[in-house]
């Protein structure tokens, strides 16, 4: 099918940090970080015309320093907040910051990407305030409350897990409470995801092999899963629609689905990657769609009927397909409700580091690889259709 | 008359035979007296020839014509002097024949006339004999007459004798009657009664007799009485009990209460022979001689089959002795017994029960009582009953045989049990109690069957942890008498330590020996000699289901599948497995797939001839399975030494402040490590796998310049035009590279063969220095640093891959991403890289000098 062709985009700088603009639901939107050490980093605000297939971008200035995690708010579609490594004196720190778009960029003429001039006065981020952490370590990501009203973050520094509240229309943050990681040698968060069930009080935490869950307000520890993988633990992702499930992944190649009352044993194992797998995210909508990257330079896009909130898919409507299209329906018992992989997306040469849903269309994402090259690409059609009927 | 004839008949006729003529004279003579009876169908023939002269149609004057028609004068004058002739001489023979008949019939008349004489006389002797006889009846007559009275007389007296020596015998059959008890001649008794019994039972209304028959009923009850007494006590033998019975039938005793009460005797018997052999099985000592372990011989031993087993030397009888005096009795010794005792005296009382109550002939009114049927469906019931009791004992027993030693004893065992129970088939043909017993066989067979497999797959893990301890045993010194031992190879006394290669042959070697014992000992279920070997169980079931299936395919299915979990088990929590049991058995699951399995089954089959009534599996799905997990072990290794090697080149990179490190002055030596263990490891795998085929190389791969990220440096784009022209930052060379080159995949499966596994690792380990290197910062110093150490491994990995294009690949990727990753990319002078890694290479211990090429040992000073 022929919108079904994969759309690319280029950045010119490596990047690794990919996010879709959370609060917007209208319109296909991205937010690109870029990683440069000698030149000034920027944000690509990149908008995808669904009907006619056309990418259009903004870009701003992020003059701070390279982003190694973006994240935008829920609550309003212009702010943001980024990890950034700053160098001072020979000194790498990692930093995190609130960042207010410009206004005038949307009402900015969307001009075409080859378009020479646009890209000649970028347009700077407006700093809301720094994270200051300085006390607590590199920050390794900072997570907004999910679907709240943009007042809670939360951000992961070495060892430390923060909740900011951030007051005076963001301008300013305080923390409102920590936790701390202690054991032995130098332990440090490497990825976290903030529940969206229990009334946003939990937060899952990745460091080394083991992933744990924390309650926010006692900021303590109510769940460990030692060794979850063999190796480092990359990313995590809630499901979004049954509360106690999680996926995990990392550099043992695996992708693994946990009940995190049942911490034992993973609930389902994914091995399709060739090798670490860095991210992992279910589709809002439809969370049997599970979509991995992976540095062996690959996207997969699996289909895991059997534990997602939909076993069955949608008994109802069978007995409105049973009076006319028999052959249809026929197709559709035949069809085994087995997890499966859809498909395998080889459109980058390089290690792909962030996949995302698009937050306006859930049969839509994007996949970011090192080389500065972000894809988009969009659920099967037959697939979206047997979801979908 | 006949030389007449002879001398005439010349001219005209041929010359006759004797006989012939003979018979013509013959007939014609009986043609003359009207006896034609023989030769009518002859002459009619001839008679219509009125030519024929013999004929009775004879016309002579057409003979006449016709022969002076036909003939010359000559042959008329002929025919004429030869008629003459034949007349003549049939004139003479009238006249012999004549007075022939005369000279007969005058004897004759002479004859006639005697005997007329002879018989004149005879008739007056008759007269007078005929006289004689009726004063014979005349005075016999008068005789009888007078003894009739007398005669009368003696025939009454002797009756009289008679009833009078019966009624003696009845007067005194009471006395006889006690005597016959006092002397315990019961069978007397009992035969006198009888004769008696009628006539006391007819005159019993006489006073007399009443008295008579009343006593002969008292003492008769008191010796039934006696009789079922000496019946119930049991002290008697069979024979005496037998009689007991015969004697009782014949006293009216009702049959059936006679049949429970012989075959409650009996059961008491047999019982007291059941609570025998139970006896025996109760004590549950802890004995065996599993729990034994010769010291001379180690615990391999415990399965090895005795090849004689069953003779004093087994090893049961050599190490109960020693163990526990009182040990019990082995299975052979038990079933001995229980034949013996309990099989044996079943039949006995099988046969005197048939003899007494089925067989009996029938007389009289015990007839009619249809006793054979009734008697015939208590004693199955009674052998039933018993004999499922002695089945579950024996089954008892036999479960109890978990020792899987000395097979030949059980067999022996089942055999003997087997065989007895066919003699109670033989008395009892319609009993179920044979196939039942065959049932048992069946399953003890069965559960043998597991047992070995049980034994097989514990043995196999048993010499994987002898081999796991070989390997684990300290390199130098260690003394590796106890693993060679242990598996029975050659290794004994050896001071070197057991290599790979040793270690696998002797491995493989025990694994096939022990299934070659094993299977030998279950062959001798299907032994010729063996009673229940041509039941077709043990034909067809037992040899491709049990033997083929439950025990070969499944044990090596199950050697498969416990090297797979292998790698699932050990490969997240932290590989418990030592890399080398990995390789080792992965190149065991090859060698099953290449040959053993083959050779294994096809062992089986022959032994057992196994034919395939049922689908089997087949080699090839076997051999596939082995394959795979050959595959899947070959995998791990990789995944599993990679991995050791990522973790130190991980933690190199982590743990180091790029930012501010000093001018690289030497090769890190993680880096030396790296490539210490890399040659390790190819010297381990090595031992066990072929070499393979690499690319060819260039002459001097180790001098390779690295394109380093300041010469790809150009303003250029690689990607469409829809990116904007803003400053580039990437590496051009690499996308260029990744553009045309196949992509790498990192955690694929190798092929069997040493360069295709070491380059699966030093994929993995380089994949994981590149993903690393992307997420630190680095400084001059240390770019310097990454690309001080990228020369080096270049110098040395090349050698261990396929496609050296490969490593030099990745190491690019990793300079050109530290390059990127660098605040202050300014890079080292090649020629200084070269200077520093040369006095690197000689820093470091050199690690077995043939693997380095000449070129470099030759720049070392």
């Amino acid at each position: 099918m022929e919108d079904d062709a994969p759309v690319i985009y280029g950045l010119e700088f490596q990047a690794r940090a990919l996010t879709s603009q959370t609060a917007e639901s209208d319109a296909i939107r991205f937010l690109v970080g870029t990683q440069s050490l000698k030149f000034d980093n920027q944000i690509h605000i990149i908008d995808f015309d669904d009907e006619n297939n056309i990418i259009s971008k903004s870009v701003l200035q992020h003059q701070a320093g390279e982003i190694w995690h973006i994240s935008a708010s829920p609550a309003d579609k212009a702010v943001l907040t980024t990890c950034y490594n700053k160098t001072s004196e020979s000194r790498v720190v990692t930093c995190g910051a609130v960042w207010r778009m410009p206004p005038e960029w949307e009402s900015g003429s969307h001009e075409s990407p080859d378009d020479p001039h646009n890209s000649h006065n970028p347009q700077n981020l407006e700093l809301l305030c720094h994270l200051d952490n300085s006390s607590h370590g590199n920050a390794s990501c900072v997570l907004w409350e999910p679907m709240g009203d943009g007042k809670h973050v939360i951000s992961l520094a070495d060892n430390h897990a923060l909740l900011w509240d951030l007051t005076e229309s963001s301008t300013q943050a305080t923390i409102s409470s920590s936790a701390t990681l202690e054991g032995k040698g130098q332990l440090k968060f490497t990825a976290g995801k903030w529940s969206p069930h229990h009334n946003c009080t939990q937060l899952a935490t990745a460091n080394d092999t083991a992933i744990r869950g924390w309650d926010l307000r006692t900021m303590s520890q109510i769940y460990c899963i030692e060794n979850a993988h063999g190796q480092l633990v990359r990313d995590l992702d809630f499901n979004p629609n049954k509360q106690y499930y999680l996926a995990s992944c990392g550099d043992d190649c695996k992708v693994k689905f946990w009940d995190v009352r049942n911490i034992n044993e993973p609930v389902k194992t994914l091995e399709e990657h060739s090798h670490w797998v860095w991210s992992v995210r279910f589709n809002h909508s439809h969370d049997q769609l599970v979509l991995t990257g992976s540095s062996d330079s690959r996207v997969i896009l699996s289909n895991m009927v059997s534990i997602s909130s939909e076993p069955f898919g949608h008994l109802v409507d069978d007995d409105d397909l049973s009076d006319g299209e028999d052959n249809h329906q026929d197709e559709k018992t035949q069809e085994p409700l087995q997890d499966s992989i859809i498909s395998t997306y080889e459109e980058h040469e390089d290690s792909v580091y962030a996949v995302e849903w698009s937050s306006a269309d859930p049969w839509l994402f994007a996949s970011l690889s090192y080389d500065g090259r972000l894809v988009i690409n969009r659920v099967p059609r037959a697939l979206k259709y047997h979801i979908l009927l | 008359m006949d030389g007449d004839i002879n001398a005439t008949a010349p001219g005209t006729t041929p010359p006759d035979t004797d006989p012939a003529r003979k018979r013509r004279v013959h007939g014609m003579l009986k043609l003359y007296y009207g006896l034609n009876e023989e030769g009518k169908t002859v002459d009619q023939a001839e008679s219509m020839d009125p030519c024929d002269i013999n004929g009775p149609h004879f016309d002579p004057e057409v003979y006449l014509n016709k022969l002076r028609r036909e003939c010359s004068l000559g042959e008329l004058m002929d025919q004429e002097t030869c008629m003459v002739k034949q007349i003549r001489s049939l004139d003479s023979d009238m006249q012999t024949l004549v007075y022939e008949n005369y000279n007969k019939f005058i004897s004759a008349t002479d004859t006639i006339r005697k005997m007329k004489n002879d018989f004149k006389k005879m008739e007056d002797e008759m007269d007078c004999l005929s006289t004689n006889m009726a004063s014979i009846t005349d005075f016999s007559a008068r005789i009888s007459g007078t003894l009739q009275d007398q005669h009368a007389q003696i025939t009454k007296l002797s009756g009289v004798h008679t009833l009078l020596r019966k009624l003696q015998f009845l007067f005194e059959l009471p006395a006889r009657l006690n005597k016959c008890l006092e002397l315990q001649a019961y069978a007397q008794a009992v035969s006198s009664h009888r004769r008696a019994r009628c006539v006391l039972q007819q005159y019993s209304h006489m006073p007399s007799f009443r008295g008579i028959q009343d006593d002969c009923h008292a003492i008769m009850d008191k010796l039934a009485q006696e009789l079922r007494q000496k019946f119930r006590d049991g002290g008697s033998s069979a024979k005496d009990l037998s009689e007991c019975v015969e004697l009782l039938l014949q006293l009216d005793e009702p049959a059936e209460e006679l049949c429970d009460k012989f075959l409650s005797h009996a059961q008491s018997r047999l019982e007291a022979d059941l609570l025998g052999l139970e006896a025996e099985l109760r004590p549950p000592l802890s004995y065996g001689p599993t729990a034994v372990t010769d010291p001379y011989t180690g615990p391999a031993h415990r399965l090895s089959v005795e090849p004689t087993a069953g003779s004093p030397t087994g090893p049961s009888s050599l190490n109960n002795p020693f163990l526990s005096p009182s040990s019990r009795t082995d299975i052979l010794e038990f079933i001995d017994r229980g034949c013996n005792e309990f099989v044996s005296s079943l039949c006995l009382v099988i046969a005197s029960y048939q003899e007494l109550f089925v067989n009996r002939p029938q007389e009289g009114e015990l007839a009619s009582k249809n006793i054979p049927q009734m008697a015939i469906g208590k004693l199955h019931a009674f052998v039933d009953a018993l004999a499922t009791r002695y089945f579950s004992l024996v089954e008892r027993r036999i479960q109890e045989e978990k020792s899987v030693g000395d097979n030949s004893l059980l067999v022996r065992a089942l055999d003997r049990f087997h065989r007895r129970l066919q003699a109670v088939a033989k008395l009892l043909p319609g009993s179920a109690v044979p196939s039942q017993g065959t049932e048992i066989v069946v399953r003890a067979a069965r559960e043998r069957i597991k047992q070995y497999l049980a034994a097989l797959q514990s043995f196999y893990l048993n010499s994987l942890t002898d081999v796991r301890q070989a390997l684990a045993a300290p390199r130098l010194g260690g003394s590796s008498a106890g693993v060679g031992s242990h598996l029975g190879g050659p290794a004994t006394g050896k001071e070197a330590p057991a290599s790979l290669p040793e270690l696998l042959s002797t491995l493989s070697a025990s694994i096939l020996n022990q299934i070659k014992s094993v299977l030998a000992s279950v062959h001798l279920f299907t032994a010729k000699d063996i009673t229940f070997s041509n039941k077709p169980y043990f034909k067809g079931d037992f040899c491709s289901h049990g033997v083929r299936e439950s025990l070969v395919v499944n044990f090596i299915k199950f050697v498969c599948q416990s090297s797979r979990q292998f790698c699932e088990s050990a490969g997240d929590r932290g590989g418990s497995t030592p890399p080398a049991l990995l390789l080792l058995l992965s190149r065991l699951c090859l060698d099953y797939e290449t040959s053993t399995i083959t050779y294994i089954l096809t062992l089986t089959d022959e032994q057992f001839l196994v034919q395939h009534h049922s689908p089997v599996t087949a080699v090839t799905a076997l051999c596939g399975e082995a394959r795979e997990a050959a595959q899947k072990l070959l995998n791990h290794y990789v995944k599993v030494q990679g991995l050791i090697i990522s973790q130190m080149l991980r933690k190199s990179v982590e743990t180091r402040d790029w930012v501010n490190t000093i001018e690289p002055r030497n090769v890190r030596a993680v880096m030396k490590r790296v490539v210490e263990d890399t040659t390790s490891i190819d010297v381990q795998v090595g031992l066990l796998y072929e070499e393979g085929v690499r690319k060819a190389h260039s002459s001097d791969s180790s001098k390779r310049t690295f394109s380093v990220y300041s010469s790809s440096r150009q303003q250029t784009r690689y990607a469409p035009s829809y990116t904007p022209s803003a400053p580039m930052d990437t590496n051009l060379l690499s996308n260029i590279h990744k553009l045309f080159s196949e992509r790498v995949e990192i955690f694929s499966p190798v092929e069997f063969n040493k360069v295709s596994v070491l380059t699966g690792i030093i994929k993995i380990s380089l994949k994981t220095f590149l993903e690393c290197v992307r997420l630190r910062t680095f400084g001059r110093y240390g770019l310097q640093q990454i690309q001080v150490d990228c020369h080096y491994l270049q110098m040395y990995l090349w050698r261990f891959v396929s496609d050296e294009n490969l490593v030099h690949f990745l190491l690019d990727e990793i300079v050109g991403s530290t390059a990127h990753r660098c605040l202050d990319p300014a890079p080292m002078e090649q020629s200084v890289i070269e200077v520093i890694c040369e006095r690197g290479a000689t820093c470091i211990p050199v690690f077995l000098p043939l693997t380095v090429p000449p070129a470099s040992l030759s720049s070392c000073p």
